[in-house]
């Protein structure tokens, strides 16, 4: 029987990147998947619309859990909104390391909105507060029990510090959702792996869907070239960062070369959000990659020689340096004012490691542009070196289907990406893995049929006695038993039909089919029943056939007797006579007489 | 004959002694053998539970039990097995079992039988598994019987269907061990089962078990590594046997593989869903590449390892590895590599980048685009991009191996080795380097590589630069910039690692060697020299400016154009180098007056060295002279002795070789003095003095001996007969000093019997070598041996004097190469004046680091001895991991020592050196006599030349310590 599990898409995410949100429904389960907001909207419009999940009627009710995967505020920061505001008590999982990370980026968020922007109607300090404490912390490969039926399990997923994939199992049916992951390891992270898991639904997200992405290390050794030449012309560099994620990991490729290359320049980190991050991904090491998990009993990676904390007077210190600075985008902030006095020198550089939004300097400076006006019609001339280096920790298209690989799903949803490029990567999934794949847009709902197993008990007993009879067990073919079907109390058993009369009191029956094979042969009945024996005994090797002295001859449990006809002495009637357990080797032995006798035997 | 000869001797003089010992330890070993089975027996009896007779089984496994006792053990053990109810207690006996069998010199087949016959009636799983293992170890002692062999098999064959996964894996794993591996035997003689023993594993691949798969594939890697030629068939099997659930299976799967693959190589196997044909190793290959990207890392070590050895494969899948097929947003897109080469060959080399440098250029044809079965696609791009350093390491190593048997490989594979020398892990970036080092000959460097390389000059790991140093020695440059840059680099990095002083002057004599023509134009750049103007001339110390002229004077060698280009002074310069870093600097022809300062003399053919025509004629003329007076004799040994060794100082190539003679002519040099005392014949006690400077000759040949046979590398047979022979003089003449100086015969017996023993035995080891030996003491001796080991000690001794005079002097054949093992402790540096304080009780770690050349098995051989002030030595052994290979002959200690002591009330210093352990059982010596005795020496006892001893090698280093009292 075909069962019916529905996966729908919820409010957020589908095909956009930014607001993550996807509901799933699962054999009668409903998860909610991360809880994002977009960067690009002030208005209604940046929370996902929760009205969608239930019109009425409290979201507790509906939903057994929500699930965020990973920090970044595109996939939690709706979190504090949606369970405070709208309201939501029920369990929120996710990894440690992100349980201790969000929070700092979301009074941040928060800050900035409120603070600054001076708006109201927001999440306050408190509900971020309340929210946290509704999350449950789980740790990677352990099977949370939901409820009875629901659990799930984190697996690793690169990106960034805490980032997991989730399976999520409901009986024999599950998804795995990957939120953002990387298959390439990184300076600080790991790659991700998820075990051959075959679940009903992948989640993916496909962010770089149709790009195939050169070794990191040209890139990496680009930068250091780089930062090194520089530093040794006497100039000084500025990175624009954002605090958290990259940030780290250019951090520690900064660290390592002025480590393994004896440098003495400084290195500076603008304060703020970074020392306390950075505290967390000191405690958090066994979620970095081999190499810091393997020396940070000599030294934690993360407790950095050669970075500083920076202070405004520094800037003008003479010499070379290497800041890091917020924000990323140079649009405003300590990583602009910084921008400003270095511009005018030629020897200095700013590396830009990321995108950057139309309309900021960062995207002005990186299109090319030389003058730049700032407030108070002052032009800036840019006569510093810019360079755009970019550091992406989300899988390519191989890493992609690298995942796929491993995990073996029967179906694939592809979300957090365009439209046009989710395509390309659809048709090639279909194309070399043979499993159907979905790209939802905002707000659709996709259902997906499954076959699910349903597990039966069965007697040790009765498995024996059956695997004994076949020839060696085979693991890949689907096996043929005997036994009887008892479903009782919401329970599937496999029992040997002895043990099922007994239970259910019943007197066992027996049931025999009979068939008569008419045989032109003008022989004597026991000749006739001779050449069936000797027939028999020619094609049926591997059975037992036996001639009994009353002239009936037996195959295995068959019996098969030769009369004469009652009208026509020349043709004789074979009775053959089986029980149902027989069936298969009774007709075929039917179908084998009804040919004929061979001629030659005499 | 000698040795029934010697055995007579015993019975005159030792009768008593020997006698008592032999019937003393025949006693023992009577009593031990039946109190041992017997009372295993009773405790089995009287064991009330099961519990109790595993104790008393465990407790017996602890000792071992006598050859002659072990069936009579086992049959005591089988008795009570049959009436164990308990498994665990059978469980146990089933192991005893196995492990009595491994006794040595006791053969199982006796109870072979019985163990089959235990399998029948047994209901345990876990017993059975255990039984099988046993009959696994009696099958594996009796390889050389193949009826036994063929009814194990048979056995394990019937007990293949049993339920229990650890059944069915130890009966693979007998199958492995000892199914047939020849043909016509298992074909002729044997039943059915034995027939196909391949398809019989060959249906356990698909068992449901993962533990069985995974021994299945073993087992018949089993079977090919002792001498099966698999089926191709199998190779379908194996393949699908890639996709398995489990690791492990994986992991050998592709073992299997690699084997077919290494079988079959040019068979043609099917592409599915296609109606091409390709190769198979090209299809293995594919298939394994693929593997490289598994989830798994132990599959991807695995993986990656083998694809190195897969050299067969074809240029076209090899080359696929390395391309990963970039594109953004559906367009192909080139890599940093490619561009990187184009602005090179465009000329235009330092471009600053802009934004979108990368852009993506030609759209591509998305239905062509292959994701992921594309086999080698980038497969090592994959591999050295790994998170785990296990696997970028094996990427490597594979890596290297595929280069060195292709050059274009090479040359394209020069990017990703480049790009390795930035990994975070130190042991990646050095295995990069040296396996860069490896391929160098097939590759020249584009500038922009050299660049990269050259960026890691300034690691500051001390392996990492001068595994850098090595490789720039044997790279090729292709321009001149390429010249100038790479000795720009290596200056920048003597001044900041000044350390690296002689690796950088080394690796600059092989540039300059390699490249003159590009050298050439730099000259006056390099040399600041200026058409018109005379320039200051540069400091002589400055190492920098040594750097430049080593560079210019190698490259000048064969270039005979550039010493025009020579100012004065750098005349001057070459004179002085040539003089104080003869090893660095080679001989120059120059113009005109200058000539001096070379003494090669234009007559002589480049190929004959005049230096080794010098020492063989020095050597000659020694061998020639032996019938000269003694006076005559001992002059002139001491002057070659003294110019072999002043020519060992000059020419390096020829140290060892010098050195190895003239501490030959040495021993010589000291027998001939020490029998030259005209006063042998005078009464001993009368002549103490002289006595002793006999004895001390004595041991002295002894120690150069052991040094002759174990410092150098390249000794071959010939020497160590010599070497022994000298050693055997020594002895002789130590056994005169003492018969001299010692009074009463009793302590003479037993070192006449030695000797004597000594001589038997190298007569055993070097019989084949005794026909060049005519005329020498050992020759000599042995004619008189019947004599000797009649006679009386003072007798022998007599005998001994007068032979070791008459004997003349063997010529001591040179082998091709020899090179004296040698050692330098580079850290600590014993220079400071600050002592190492610490607290008396704890230790404190002293960072050794040291080069070794021409040491053979470093890890087993040298130690480290540290001397305490109170004549307190401390021996240590350091790790074999502390010992790297940076290349061939020379080996490099990096180790810590800890120090400990009482507390001083001043500091003082102690001092470290390098020995060097040598077991003459290891020795030479006992590997030769093998080839021509075979078995009678492997009986013989150890303890007859099993000599230990160390040989100091190094310079001692003096380290200030100071061990502080702890404070309360």
């Amino acid at each position: 029987i075909p069962h019916l599990s529905s996966f729908s898409l919820g409010p957020g995410a589908g095909q956009d990147v930014g607001r993550s949100c996807i509901l799933v429904s699962i054999a009668g389960k409903n998860v909610m998947l991360d809880c994002g907001m977009h960067m690009g909207y002030n208005d209604d419009r940046r929370f996902p619309d929760f009205s969608y999940i239930t019109q009425n009627g409290r979201l507790t009710d509906f939903l057994d859990c929500v699930i965020i995967s990973h920090f970044h505020l595109d996939h939690c920061g709706a979190l504090p909104y949606f369970s405070e505001m709208v309201g939501y008590d029920g369990p929120i999982y996710m990894t440690h390391p992100t349980k201790a990370i969000c929070p700092i980026l979301l009074e941040d968020y928060r800050k900035i909105t409120v603070d600054k922007k001076g708006e109201t109607n927001f999440f306050t300090s408190q509900m971020i507060k309340d929210c946290m404490k509704k999350v449950v912390a789980v740790h990677l490969h352990q099977t949370v029990q939901v409820d009875e039926e629901l659990e799930i399990k984190a697996y690793y997923a690169g990106h960034v510090l805490g980032a997991a994939m989730f399976q999520i199992k409901v009986g024999c049916e599950s998804v795995v959702y990957t939120g953002d992951y990387n298959m390439t390891p990184d300076r600080h992270l790991g790659a991700a792996w998820i075990d051959k898991c075959r679940p009903d639904l992948l989640i993916s997200e496909s962010t770089y869907a149709t790009t195939i992405r050169d070794s990191k290390r040209c890139r990496e050794r680009d930068f250091l070239k780089k930062v090194h030449e520089t530093v040794e012309r006497g100039g000084k560099v500025l990175i624009p960062v954002f605090a958290l994620g990259r940030a780290q990991e250019l951090c520690i490729l900064l660290e390592t070369f002025w480590e393994r290359m004896n440098l003495k320049a400084p290195i500076y980190f603008s304060t703020g959000l970074t020392e306390k991050a950075n505290h967390y991904y000191k405690l958090f090491i066994t979620w970095t990659n081999q190499k810091i998990r393997k020396t940070f009993v000599q030294r934690n990676m993360f407790e950095f020689k050669h970075i500083k904390a920076f202070d405004r007077a520094y800037a003008d210190n003479p010499g070379p340096m290497v800041v890091f600075a917020t924000p990323g985008m140079l649009h405003a902030g300590q990583s602009l004012q910084i921008f400003r006095k270095w511009a005018g020198n030629e020897k200095n550089m700013v590396i830009m490691p990321g995108y950057c939004v139309q309309g900021t300097v960062g995207h002005k400076i990186l299109s090319g542009q030389r003058k730049l006006e700032m407030e108070g019609r002052q032009i800036l001339e840019v006569k510093m070196q810019v360079e755009y280096m970019s550091f992406s920790a989300h899988a390519d298209a191989k890493g992609i289907m690298q995942l796929i690989r491993q995990a073996e799903p029967r179906n694939v949803l592809l979300v957090h990406g365009e439209a046009k490029k989710m395509e390309f990567l659809k048709q090639k999934i279909e194309q070399e893995f043979h499993v159907n794949c979905y790209m939802p847009a905002n707000g659709e709902t996709t259902t997906i049929f499954t076959n699910p197993c349903i597990p039966v008990d069965i007697s040790l007993g009765l498995l024996k006695r059956e695997t004994a009879i076949g020839l060696l067990p085979d693991a890949k073919k689907p096996k043929l038993m005997h036994g009887t079907l008892i479903m009782k109390d919401n329970s599937f058993r496999l029992v040997s039909s002895e043990q099922a009369l007994k239970e259910l009191g019943l007197a066992e029956h027996q049931l025999r089919f009979t068939c008569r094979v008419h045989i032109q042969d003008p022989r004597k009945e026991h000749e006739t029943g001779l050449r069936v024996y000797n027939h028999l005994k020619a094609i049926l090797k591997d059975y037992s056939v036996q001639h009994l002295p009353d002239g009936s001859i037996t195959v295995e449990s068959i019996l098969i007797q030769a009369t004469a006809h009652s009208e026509d002495q020349g043709t004789k009637v074979l009775l053959v006579s089986w029980t149902y357990q027989d069936e298969e080797l009774g007709s075929y032995l039917t179908s084998l007489l009804k040919k004929g006798l061979p001629q030659s035997t005499a | 004959m000698a040795a029934h000869l010697k055995k007579r001797v015993y019975e005159e003089f030792t009768k008593v002694v020997q006698q008592q010992h032999e019937e003393l330890s025949a006693k023992k070993l009577r009593l031990a053998k039946p109190s041992k089975s017997a009372a295993l027996h009773v405790d089995l009896c009287k064991a009330a539970s099961p519990a109790d007779a595993l104790q008393h089984l465990l407790h017996f496994a602890r000792r071992p039990v006598e050859a002659e006792s072990v069936e009579g053990v086992v049959r005591i053990l089988l008795e009570h097995y049959y009436k164990e109810n308990d498994a665990s207690v059978r469980l146990k006996i089933a192991s005893l079992l196995g492990l009595l069998s491994k006794t040595a010199g006791f053969s199982p087949d006796c109870i072979m039988d019985d163990a089959i016959n235990t399998l029948q009636n047994e209901k345990s799983h876990q017993v059975l598994a255990q039984l099988l293992d046993t009959l696994l170890v009696i099958g594996t002692k009796l390889t050389e019987n193949p009826p036994v062999r063929m009814r194990l098999v048979e056995v394990a064959c019937k007990h293949l269907t049993d339920s229990s996964h650890g059944v069915r894996n130890k009966c693979l794993q007998l199958i492995g061990c000892l199914g047939p591996v020849e043909k016509g035997v298992a074909k002729e003689a044997e039943s059915q089962s034995a027939k196909d023993v391949q398809k019989i594993i060959g249906d356990h691949f698909s068992d449901q078990d993962p533990r069985v798969r995974t021994a299945a594939i073993k087992a018949m890697l089993q079977l090919h590594e002792r001498g099966l030629k698999l089926q191709q068939a199998i190779y379908c099997q194996a393949c699908k046997l890639l996709a398995d659930d489990y690791e492990q299976v994986r992991s050998a799967a592709v073992q299997l593989i690699w084997v077919l693959s290494q079988l079959y190589p040019e068979s043609i196997v099917p592409i599915p869903s296609s109606n091409e044909e390709i190769r198979l190793v090209d299809d293995a290959f594919g298939k394994i590449c693929h593997m490289v990207s598994d989830g798994s890392w132990v599959v991807r070590v695995q993986a990656a390892k083998l694809l190195g050895s897969m050299q067969q494969v074809s240029s076209h899948f090899l080359e696929q590895t390395l391309d990963k097929k970039l594109m953004s947003d559906l367009r192909r897109k080139r890599t940093a590599h490619e561009r990187a080469k184009e602005l090179y060959s465009s000329g235009e080399f330092s471009s600053g980048r802009k934004w979108g440098d990368d852009a993506p250029k030609e759209e591509i044809d998305t239905g062509a685009v292959n994701l992921i079965e594309s086999g080698a696609c980038g497969a090592f791009v994959h591999g050295l991009e790994d998170e785990m350093y296990e696997v970028r390491i094996a990427a490597v190593e594979a890596l290297c191996m595929l280069a060195q048997s292709s050059p274009s490989f090479a040359e394209k594979c020069l990017d990703f080795l480049v790009d390795m020398f930035n990994d975070e892990i130190e042991e990646v970036r050095l295995q990069s380097i040296h396996t860069m080092r490896k391929i160098s000959n097939n590759i020249t460097l584009r500038e922009d590589q050299l660049d990269t390389v050259l960026a890691v000059l300034e690691d500051s790991s001390r392996d990492i630069r001068e595994a850098l140093h090595e490789l720039l020695c044997c790279t090729n440059v292709s321009t001149k910039e390429g010249i100038h840059l790479a000795l720009v680099e290596l200056l920048k990095n003597l001044t900041k690692y000044p350390t690296d002083r002689e690796s950088i002057w080394k690796c600059l004599k092989f540039l300059g060697s390699r490249h003159p023509t590009l050298v050439l134009p730099l000259v006056p750049e390099l040399l600041s020299t200026h058409p018109f103007f005379d320039t200051p001339e540069p400091d002589m110390d400055d190492p920098a400016y040594i750097a430049v002229l080593v560079l210019i004077f190698n490259a000048a060698k064969s270039c005979p154009t550039m010493p025009a280009l020579f100012s004065d002074h750098t005349f001057r310069h070459y004179a002085y180098l040539r003089d104080s870093l003869s090893h660095l600097v080679p001989a120059l022809r120059l113009p005109g007056r200058k000539l001096v300062s070379s003494p090669v003399s234009p007559s002589i053919t480049p190929n004959e060295d005049p230096c080794q025509q010098f020492l063989h004629q020095s050597l000659e003329r020694v061998y020639n002279l032996q019938h000269l007076d003694p006076q005559g004799v001992q002059e002139l040994l001491e002057f070659t002795i003294r110019d072999l060794q002043r020519l060992g100082e000059l020419q390096s190539e020829l140290a060892g070789m010098a050195d190895f003679t003239a501490t030959y002519l040495q021993c010589q040099l000291l027998l001939i003095k020490a029998l030259q005392e005209k006063l042998w014949n005078v009464a001993a006690p009368l002549y103490l003095k002289q006595n002793a400077l006999a004895s001390a000759a004595a041991k002295q040949i002894l120690e150069e001996t052991y040094k002759m046979e174990f410092m150098y590398s390249g000794v071959e047979g010939r020497q160590v007969v010599i070497i022994h022979h000298m050693r055997l003089q020594a002895k002789a003449l130590q056994l005169i000093v003492t018969a001299r100086t010692t009074r009463g015969a009793e302590p003479l017996f037993g070192m006449c019997e030695k000797f004597l023993q000594e001589v038997d035995s190298f007569q055993r080891c070097f019989i084949s070598e005794l026909p060049h030996m005519q005329g020498s003491f050992v020759d000599k001796l042995l004619d008189l041996m019947p004599r000797l080991v009649t006679s009386k000690p003072s007798e022998v001794v007599k005998i001994l004097q007068t032979t070791l005079r008459q004997s003349t002097f063997l010529h001591l054949p040179l082998p091709e190469q020899l090179h004296r093992a040698t050692a330098n402790i580079i850290e600590p540096t014993g220079e400071s004046d600050n002592p190492l304080r610490f607290t008396s009780g704890l230790v404190v770690a002293l960072d050794v680091d040291a080069t070794l050349e021409h040491v053979q098995d470093p890890q087993g051989t040298v130690k480290v001895q540290v001397l305490y002030p109170d004549g307190q030595a401390q021996l240590i052994h350091p790790k074999p991991a502390d010992f790297r290979n940076p290349g061939p002959g020379r080996h490099r200690l990096i180790t810590q020592v800890y120090l400990s002591h009482t507390a001083w009330t001043e500091p003082c210093q102690i001092e470290v050196r390098l020995l060097l352990a040598y077991n003459s059982n290891r020795s030479k010596a006992a590997k030769i006599p093998k080839s021509t005795w075979s078995d009678s020496m492997e009986a013989l006892p150890p303890s007859e030349n099993g000599i230990e001893g160390t040989i100091p090698f190094s310079k001692p280093v003096k380290v200030y310590i100071m061990p502080k009292p702890a404070r309360r």
